[in-house]
């Protein structure tokens, strides 16, 4: 499939082009998502957050702990705020948020390979040679798109640049990435006067203006609207300055990696960022898998049970989705250097938030973890549960120039019962 | 010890792979723990075994210096006495230890004192024969200048043979010697061979697998893993470290040759200066060191990696715990 967004556009040319790029990109031209699905979503603000794990978090570890078996490990099940489930003992303080969140402990996405695990949890299909689909954070920029606002829509951190991940959405929609620092680049050089660049601005808009008055087209309206879009950001280039949180919350959050880049996305998300994605790595523990999620899942607890709580007390979480995932599980058998090893056969995930039903339990594992013995569901219908949750139709479609390119794989369908 | 005769003299398969043993302070019996939650007594000369319930994997074991109470250290933070000679064990006295894992146990030299460390960073010291808490070392305040505590999860203890002090070692490879009577941290330093974060992973490996001193008290032994490559992959090579225990300084690293992959899980000291290690990870071999010479003076291989070592008593075997389920018990030199 030839990726439409990489045809020479002014919008591609843009996006390559630093931070000035990168923030043009963010408005323009592009897929036209059908009328009735966008009208009244961007009055919802609905937004999503994933947070992904990388390498492939053990659900042994967290979400569906198997105390007592042959498979078990040594850690211990801990009770949560929701009665009768009971998620790992690594993780106590995202234990007292359950009543917000849901598991569905019941995925088989048929693969051991971090690729095409990575491509199958976050683009909602199989990886196939030749054909380009969004991300899903491109799917979910464009399809809550805040069309007045000059931030990107798409954030991932940690990372800087933009990638190539909106295929046909074009790169407006492409994750931009973010490390707590304003973008370089984005003030006034300090040998330019303020008057002179005013005036340098205000003469460019003239320019402009006269241009347009004879030979208006769409790609002129864009070109200047990027151009003013990119002048309001430079405004806001403090949305991207984390040091701008108050240090308790630095603090609470911890000062590590993934501490400050949780606070980083509640940062984004405040500022009505409709997809932002925080990576934690690494949990490729073939080795002492114990001791490595001993030690990382502790880094993961406290920050992401701050996120999820100031997200609860601001009033953002009925309108936010969570998901937290992996591009697998672990294999239940442990291995002779106590390590667990790639398994997509029957592993879990965690997500709550806006139309997910709380406190949910969704699909079931056999008494040692090593099959789905309960609704099972794999990547795409994760897919569609996700979209669907933001409140999209996502049996809907984009029209591409003219042709109907589906948000999710048609062969799947949302997990219904998990949205309310 | 004529350890280029080593060979195996006993093999007991259990139902689920090993991650612990010790003989009894007779002999007579290997105690091992397994990941099936449970501590087993084998006779390993008549091949009778009995059950332990601890529900918790348990990696650490000690004894009364008279053997017939057996302390287990769980993951689950709970220390246990029992019975070591009981035909059906139930535990004496359960303790809630520690906050998270028990990773080793240790006895005093006089038998009086029983030490516990883990994942909590507490070095806690109980009345072995009542179970009653004696003192807890916490180290000097966090954020003070110079402080000396623990900054990450401690892995290993053993008491000086003096019975004066006792030394402490964490994930981070620090090692602490502490004054028994004072609980005030006495030094620290540093086995910089021995942890290592690895930055593409983004992970701290390492830690003390094995701490032990010699017969009189003058060198400190340090087993696990160093020239890590790949944290996550277990790729990085045994070691056992020697120290200086008076100066804390580095006297040698002994390394297997050729190089193996993994983990040096277990130590020992012979009485006659040889260093054994057991070591598991890519396969796993019995190491054994001439003292002073860093490249390893003879490896025999295992069937399967090698998780825990232990000497016996009368020093002619050392039982060795399997990932295989098999707990094998190895004579140090020629067929009797």
């Amino acid at each position: 499939m030839k990726s439409f967004a990489m045809c020479g556009s002014v919008e591609h040319q843009m996006a390559r082009r630093g931070f000035l790029g990168i923030m043009g990109g963010a408005i323009g031209l592009g897929a036209t998502l059908p009328q009735s699905l966008t009208a009244g979503l961007s009055q919802q603000n609905k937004q999503m957050l994933v947070v992904f794990l990388s390498g492939g978090v053990s659900q042994l570890e967290s979400w569906d702990p198997k105390p007592m078996t042959n498979t078990g490990g040594p850690f211990r099940a801990i009770p949560t705020a929701v009665p009768g489930i009971h998620i790992s003992e690594l993780l106590p303080k995202t234990a007292q948020h359950m009543d917000k969140l849901s598991l569905i402990r019941s995925i088989n996405t048929r693969n051991g390979d971090h690729g095409k695990g990575s491509y199958q949890m976050q683009y909602g299909r199989n990886q196939m040679p030749g054909l380009e689909f969004p991300h899903l954070g491109a799917v979910t920029a464009r399809s809550l798109e805040r069309s007045n606002s000059p931030l990107p829509g798409n954030i991932r951190i940690p990372g800087g640049g933009r990638s190539r991940d909106a295929a046909y959405l074009g790169p407006r929609f492409a994750s931009v990435g973010a490390d707590g620092k304003p973008p370089a680049n984005s003030t006034r050089h300090e040998s330019l006067l303020s008057e002179a660049d005013q005036m340098r601005h205000a003469f460019q808009r003239r320019a402009n203006e006269r241009f347009l008055s004879m030979r208006r087209t769409a790609e002129t309206d864009l070109y200047t609207q990027s151009y003013e879009q990119a002048m309001q950001l430079m405004d806001r280039r403090e949305v991207f300055d984390l040091t701008k949180e108050p240090e308790a919350d630095h603090v609470r959050y911890g000062n590590h990696d993934f501490g400050q880049h949780c606070l980083m996305a509640r940062r984004m998300l405040e500022n009505d960022v409709p997809y932002v994605q925080v990576s934690h790595t690494n949990y490729d523990t073939h080795n002492e898998n114990f001791n490595f999620h001993l030690e990382q899942l502790a880094e993961f607890d406290t920050p992401f049970s701050c996120l999820i709580n100031d997200l609860h007390e601001r009033g953002q979480l009925s309108s936010t989705l969570v998901v937290v995932m992996s591009e697998f599980g672990r294999t239940p058998k442990i291995n002779v250097r106590y390590g667990r090893d790639h398994w997509g056969t029957a592993w879990s995930i965690c997500l709550g938030g806006a139309g997910i039903q709380p406190g949910a339990v969704i699909g079931k594992t056999n008494d040692n973890g090593t099959q789905v013995i309960d609704r099972e569901v794999n990547h795409g219908d994760l897919f569609h549960t996700y979209l669907s949750a933001v409140g999209l139709d996502s049996s809907s479609s984009f029209n591409i120039n003219g042709r109907e390119l589906p948000l999710a794989d048609p062969a799947h369908s949302p997990i219904h019962e998990l949205i309310r | 010890m004529d350890f280029i005769k080593t060979h195996i003299e006993f093999d007991h398969k259990h139902t689920s792979p090993l991650v612990s043993c010790r003989f009894s302070p007779n002999g007579e019996n290997v105690f091992f723990g397994a990941e099936d939650y449970k501590v087993w007594r084998w006779n390993w000369k008549e091949d009778t075994k009995i059950e332990f319930k601890t529900d918790a994997w348990v990696m650490s074991l000690a004894f009364s210096n008279d053997g017939e109470t057996l302390i287990t250290g769980g993951y689950d933070g709970r220390l246990m006495w029992w019975s070591s000679t009981a035909d059906s064990p139930e535990p004496i006295r359960i303790i809630d230890g520690h906050e998270g894992w028990i990773r080793a146990l240790a006895v005093s030299p006089d038998g009086k004192l029983l030490a516990s460390v883990g994942n909590d960073r507490v070095i806690r010291l109980w009345n072995l024969a009542d179970g009653t808490s004696v003192k807890e070392f916490h180290g000097q305040p966090e954020g003070s200048e110079g402080a000396i505590r623990h900054a990450s999860y401690i892995y290993n203890v053993a008491f000086h043979p003096e019975g004066k002090s006792l030394v402490t070692g964490d994930l981070m490879g620090q090692l602490i010697e502490w004054s028994l009577d004072t609980g005030v941290p006495q030094r620290a330093w540093t086995a910089e061979s021995l942890s290592k974060y690895d930055t593409g992973f983004r992970a701290q490996i390492g830690g003390f697998r094995s701490l032990l001193f010699n017969s009189d008290g003058s060198k400190l032994y340090a087993s696990g893993i160093t020239n890590v490559s790949n944290a996550f992959a277990g790729i990085g090579n045994p070691s056992i470290v020697e120290f200086d225990w008076k100066e804390g300084k580095q006297l040698i690293e002994y390394l297997s040759k050729p190089k193996l992959q993994g983990v040096a899980w277990g130590a020992a000291v012979h009485s006659d200066g040889t260093i054994i290690g057991a070591h598991g990870g890519s396969n796993g071999n019995l190491m054994f060191w001439k003292p002073g010479e860093a490249e390893a003076a003879f490896q025999l291989k295992l069937p399967q990696n090698a998780r825990a070592l232990h000497l016996h008593p009368g020093e002619e075997h050392v039982a060795v715990a399997c990932s295989d389920g098999h707990l094998r018990i190895y004579r140090l030199g020629p067929k009797a």
